[in-house]
C-alpha cells in the first residue's frame, strides 16, 4: 500500500454516556474509494465529523499526508483539501445554487456559474446555477453539494450515505462520477450500510460496529454474508416475503385528490388515487421531498380540507377529509409519523406519558383524570411485547435509541388495534434487528386483516413487505405495481418520472 | 405652510429614529437573533447623547457616545443570549427594562432640560422648489440614515457578508459545518443593532425633539421592531414602513393644527392603528413570510 493520504490513530469520541467512537484506526490510500461500513448508530457519522473538523475528538491523532494535524474546524479541514457531502444537506434553501456555492468558493457569481456548468458537464452533475435551492429535488440538491465540494478541489471527498436519496438509476450515475473522480486523483470516503454498493464501487472497506473497527478488508474478496457478520455481529436476518392472501373491504380511499398548499416550499399533489384494503400492505415508494410529507398530513388529518371536500379522503367508508386527527383515530385509524422526536413522541416526557397521547381511549382515563395504574400497565405491556430496551415506563422518550423508540411508537399504535395503520418511514435510522422486528409486526397486522399503508424511501423494505407498491414523484402517484412481478428498475423509472403516470394518461 | 408641505418637510426626520433602530434590528434578526431590548437601548442612547450635548459636546461626539453605549448594552444581551444560550425573548425584555431604568437614573437631574438641535442643510436649488422643497432641507443625520439604508440594502444584495448573515440566520448548523463562525457573526450583528438603536435614541433626544424627559422614547423601539416584520425582513420595505409611519404620525399633528374635528387621542393613536392593520395584512401572506422570513429566528444555537 502506498503512503496513506489520511491516517487516524485511536480516535475516541463520547457524547455523555454514549461512546460513539472508541479507539478507531483508519488509513485511506491516495486514489481510492474507501468504504466505511456500519449499521445506523455504529459511529460512522461521528467519525466523519471528526475528520471534517465539525467535532473534536476526545482522544486520538489525525495524520494528513504523513503529517500530524489538528482539524479544529471545517474551514481548517477544507484548507487541507478535505471536502464533505452531508447526508442531511447543508444547503441554504432561500439562496440560489450559485450563492450557496459562493459561500465556500471564492470568485464572482458569473464566473462561478460558468464553472458550475462546466463541472456539471464533465461529471454528469447538471444543475441550473441560478435556481433557488428550495425549488430543487433532493437528487439535484445532492448534485449541488457534490459540485460545491469539487469546486474546492479536494484531495479527499467524504460522502455520507449518498445513495439514500437516489433512485436506482441515479446510483449508477453517481458511481460513474465517483470512479471518474478517483481516476483524476481524488480519494473518496464512502459511508454506507448497503452491502451491494460497497461491493460494486469500493477498493477498501473499514467496518464499524458499536463504535469500534471490526474489519479492515478488500470488499471484493468477501461476500455479503461475511460483510454482514462483521457489521452486525451475526448473520443477516432472512427476508420475510408474506404469502398472497385475499383482501377485504376498502379502508382508505383517495380518488384523484388534488391539493395545493399555501407554503411555497411544499409540494402540490395532483390526481393522487390510492386505495388500501383490509388485509394488505400498500407501499408508497419515492425519493422524499416528492410530496410524501404533504400526502401524509392529508391522510393523518394534520391537514384538514373544507367541509364540502370531505369525500376527498375516505376511511372505513366515510368521508373524513374535513376531520382532525383525533376524530380519524376514533374511526380506527392509527398513524406513526416519520419523525419520532417531536411528532411520534414527546422527547421530554416519560414513555408512560407518551403512551397516553394516543392510547387514552383504552381506559387510561377515568372521568377525565389519568389512571396511572392503567397507564403503567399499558406502557409495560408495550415495552414487553415489542422488545423495547429501556429501564422502564418512566424512562424519558428522548433518551431511547432511535430503534427502541420506534419500536415503542409502532407498538403503541398497534396495541390500539386499528383498522387502518399508516406508518411513514418505519425503519429510518433504526438498526437491522429492530427494523426486522418492526417489519414482522406489520406483516402480522396485515395477516390479521388490518389495512396497512407504508411510506418508505427504502425500496428493499417495500419489496420485502408490500402487496402493492405505488410511486410518488413530483406530487403524482403512479399506478399500483406488484412487487412480485415488477423489478426495482421499473419502480426506479417511476421514481425519476420516466414513466408517464396514469393520472396524466387519463 | 399647509398640511402637505408640513408632512413632506418633516416626515424624513420623523422617520429617522424608527429607520435607524429598524435597520439595526433588521441585521440582528437576519442573523437569527431576536433582540427585544431596542426600546431600552434607544432610551440609554438618548440620555447619553443628551448629556453630552448639554455639557457642550458636539453632536458628532454625542452620537458616537450613544452608539457606543447602545453597543455596550447590547453586548450584555449578546453574552446572555449567545454565551449562555438564554431565552432570547426573556433576555431581550430584561435588557429593555434595564436600559429604561438606567436612562431614568442617569437622566434624573436633566429632566425637562433642553438643548439646541442640529441645523438643517439647505440644498441650493432643490430646497427652494415650491411644496416639495422642504423634503430636501434636512439635517445631516437624516442624510446619513438614508446612506445607511442604502448600505444595508447593498450589503444584503451584493456582498459576501450579507450572504453569510442570511445563511447563518437560515441554518446556523449548516453555516458552522461549512466553516462560518456563527457565534462571532451574531455578536457582530447584535453590536451593530445596539449601536444603531443608540443612534436612533440620540436622534430622538438631541435633534428631533431636543429635550430630555424620562420615557421620551415612548414606544418608538417597539414600533421599530414591528417595522422589521412589517417589512418582511427586506430593507426597502422597512424603509418605506418607517416613512409611512413618520408621515402618518405627522398627519395626526397636521390635522390637529388645522383643527380637524376629530378626537386628538384618536389622531395620535392613528400611526399605531395603521401599524397593526398593515402588520395584520402582511402576516396573512404566508408565502412572503416563508420566503423572506428568518428560519432560525430566536432559537438558541448549540453546536
Amino acid at each position: 500500500m502506498p503512503a496513506p493520504l489520511l491516517s487516524l490513530r485511536g480516535m475516541t469520541k463520547s457524547y455523555g454516556q454514549v461512546r460513539a467512537n472508541r479507539g478507531i484506526d483508519l488509513d485511506v490510500a491516495p486514489n481510492s474509494i474507501h468504504a466505511i461500513l456500519g449499521e445506523n448508530g455504529a459511529g460512522k457519522s461521528t467519525l466523519m465529523k471528526l475528520i471534517y473538523g465539525v467535532e473534536q475528538p476526545d482522544e486520538g491523532q489525525v495524520f494528513w499526508q504523513g503529517q500530524p494535524v489538528r482539524l479544529s474546524s471545517p474551514a481548517e479541514a477544507r484548507r487541507h483539501g478535505i471536502g464533505m457531502v452531508f447526508q442531511h444537506f447543508s444547503l441554504f434553501e432561500t439562496l440560489t445554487v450559485v450563492e450557496n456555492i459562493s459561500l465556500i468558493v471564492p470568485g464572482t457569481k458569473p464566473e462561478l456559474a460558468r464553472r458550475i456548468r462546466a463541472l456539471g458537464q464533465d461529471f454528469g452533475l447538471e444543475v441550473d446555477p441560478s435556481a433557488h435551492v428550495h425549488s430543487l429535488s433532493v437528487g439535484e440538491r445532492q448534485r449541488v453539494e457534490i459540485i460545491r465540494c469539487l469546486m474546492t478541489e479536494p484531495k479527499l471527498l467524504i460522502l455520507d450515505e449518498p445513495t439514500s436519496v437516489l433512485p436506482p438509476q441515479s446510483v449508477g450515475l453517481l458511481f460513474d462520477t465517483l470512479r471518474r473522480l478517483r481516476d483524476t486523483g481524488v480519494s473518496i470516503l464512502f459511508i454506507s450500510h448497503k452491502l451491494d454498493e460497497i461491493h460494486s464501487i469500493c477498493d477498501r472497506a473499514t467496518v464499524l460496529r458499536a463504535g469500534q473497527v471490526t474489519g479492515n478488508i478488500d470488499p471484493r474478496e468477501h461476500d455479503a454474508h461475511e460483510l454482514a457478520r462483521m457489521m452486525i455481529g451475526r448473520d443477516m436476518p432472512p427476508p420475510l416475503h408474506a404469502d398472497i392472501r385475499p383482501v377485504g373491504e376498502k379502508r382508505l380511499e383517495l380518488a384523484g385528490l388534488d391539493h395545493v398548499e399555501d407554503d411555497p416550499f411544499a409540494v402540490s399533489l395532483h390526481g393522487v388515487s390510492l386505495t388500501v384494503h383490509a388485509g394488505e400492505i400498500v407501499g408508497i415508494a419515492g425519493i422524499s421531498g416528492n410530496g410524501q410529507a404533504e400526502l401524509a398530513r392529508l391522510i393523518s388529518g394534520e391537514t384538514r380540507l373544507a367541509d364540502g371536500e370531505r369525500d376527498e379522503v375516505r376511511m372505513m367508508d366515510q368521508g373524513v377529509a374535513h376531520l382532525g386527527p383525533a376524530e380519524r383515530r376514533a374511526l380506527g385509524f392509527a398513524f406513526v409519523p416519520e419523525d419520532r422526536l417531536g411528532r411520534g413522541a414527546v422527547p421530554e416526557m416519560s414513555l408512560a406519558d407518551n403512551s397516553l397521547l394516543t392510547a387514552h381511549p383504552l381506559g387510561l382515563l377515568r372521568h377525565g383524570f389519568i389512571d396511572r395504574m392503567k397507564e403503567a400497565e399499558f406502557t409495560a405491556a408495550c415495552i414487553k411485547d415489542f422488545d423495547v430496551r429501556t429501564p422502564g415506563p418512566e424512562a424519558e422518550a428522548g433518551a431511547l435509541s432511535g430503534g427502541n423508540l420506534q419500536k415503542f411508537i409502532v407498538g403503541r399504535e398497534i396495541l390500539l388495534r386499528p383498522k387502518l395503520l399508516f406508518v411513514a418511514q418505519p425503519t429510518w435510522g433504526v438498526d437491522i434487528g429492530a427494523a426486522t422486528a418492526i417489519r414482522q409486526r406489520l406483516i402480522a397486522m396485515r395477516n390479521e386483516g388490518v389495512a396497512v399503508l407504508v411510506i418508505s424511501e427504502e425500496l428493499e423494505e417495500l419489496f420485502e413487505i408490500c402487496d402493492r407498491i405505488q410511486v410518488l414523484h413530483k406530487g403524482r402517484l403512479s399506478p399500483s405495481l406488484d412487487p412480485r412481478t415488477s423489478g426495482p428498475e421499473e419502480i426506479g423509472r417511476y421514481m425519476i418520472g420516466a414513466n408517464v403516470p396514469a393520472s396524466e394518461v387519463a | 405652510m399647509n398640511g402637505i408641505e408640513f408632512i413632506l418637510a418633516n416626515m424624513l426626520a420623523a422617520a429617522t429614529p424608527f429607520l435607524l433602530a429598524a435597520l439595526g434590528e433588521l441585521v440582528v434578526e437576519r442573523s437569527g437573533v431576536l433582540n427585544l431590548g431596542i426600546e431600552g437601548i434607544m432610551a440609554l442612547g438618548a440620555v447619553i447623547a443628551f448629556i453630552i450635548v448639554y455639557h457642550g459636546g458636539s453632536h458628532a461626539v454625542a452620537f458616537l457616545g450613544a452608539g457606543f453605549a447602545g453597543a455596550c448594552l447590547s453586548l450584555i444581551f449578546g453574552v446572555l443570549a449567545l454565551g449562555f444560550r438564554a431565552n432570547q425573548v426573556a433576555v431581550g425584555l430584561a435588557i429593555g427594562i434595564l436600559g429604561q431604568g438606567l436612562s431614568a437614573l442617569i437622566g434624573n437631574s436633566y429632566e425637562a432640560l433642553t438643548v439646541t438641535g442640529l441645523s438643517k442643510i439647505t440644498l441650493p436649488g432643490l430646497s427652494s422648489i415650491p411644496v416639495i422643497g422642504g423634503l430636501f432641507t434636512q439635517d445631516a443625520i437624516v442624510w446619513l440614515s438614508l446612506v445607511a439604508t442604502l448600505a444595508v440594502w447593498g450589503m444584503f444584495r451584493f456582498t459576501r457578508l450579507g450572504l453569510v448573515i442570511r445563511a447563518v440566520g437560515e441554518n446556523p448548523k449548516a453555516a458552522h459545518a461549512i466553516g462560518y463562525p456563527v457565534i462571532a457573526l451574531r455578536y457582530g450583528a447584535i453590536l451593530f443593532g445596539g449601536a444603531m438603536a443608540g443612534l436612533a435614541g440620540a436622534y430622538a433626544a438631541t435633534v428631533y425633539t431636543p429635550l430630555w424627559a424620562d420615557g421620551m422614547i415612548a414606544g418608538r423601539g417597539w414600533i421599530a421592531l414591528a417595522l422589521v416584520v412589517f417589512g418582511t425582513w427586506m430593507t426597502g420595505r422597512v424603509f418605506f414602513g418607517a416613512l409611512l409611519f413618520g408621515a402618518v404620525s405627522l398627519g395626526g399633528l397636521a390635522a390637529q393644527a388645522q383643527a380637524v374635528p376629530l378626537n386628538s387621542q384618536l389622531l395620535s393613536s392613528l400611526p399605531y392603528i395603521v401599524t397593526i392593520v398593515v402588520l395584520g395584512i402582511i402576516s396573512s401572506n404566508r408565502r412572503l413570510l416563508k420566503i423572506n422570513g428568518v428560519a432560525s429566528l430566536g432559537e438558541p444555537y448549540e453546536r
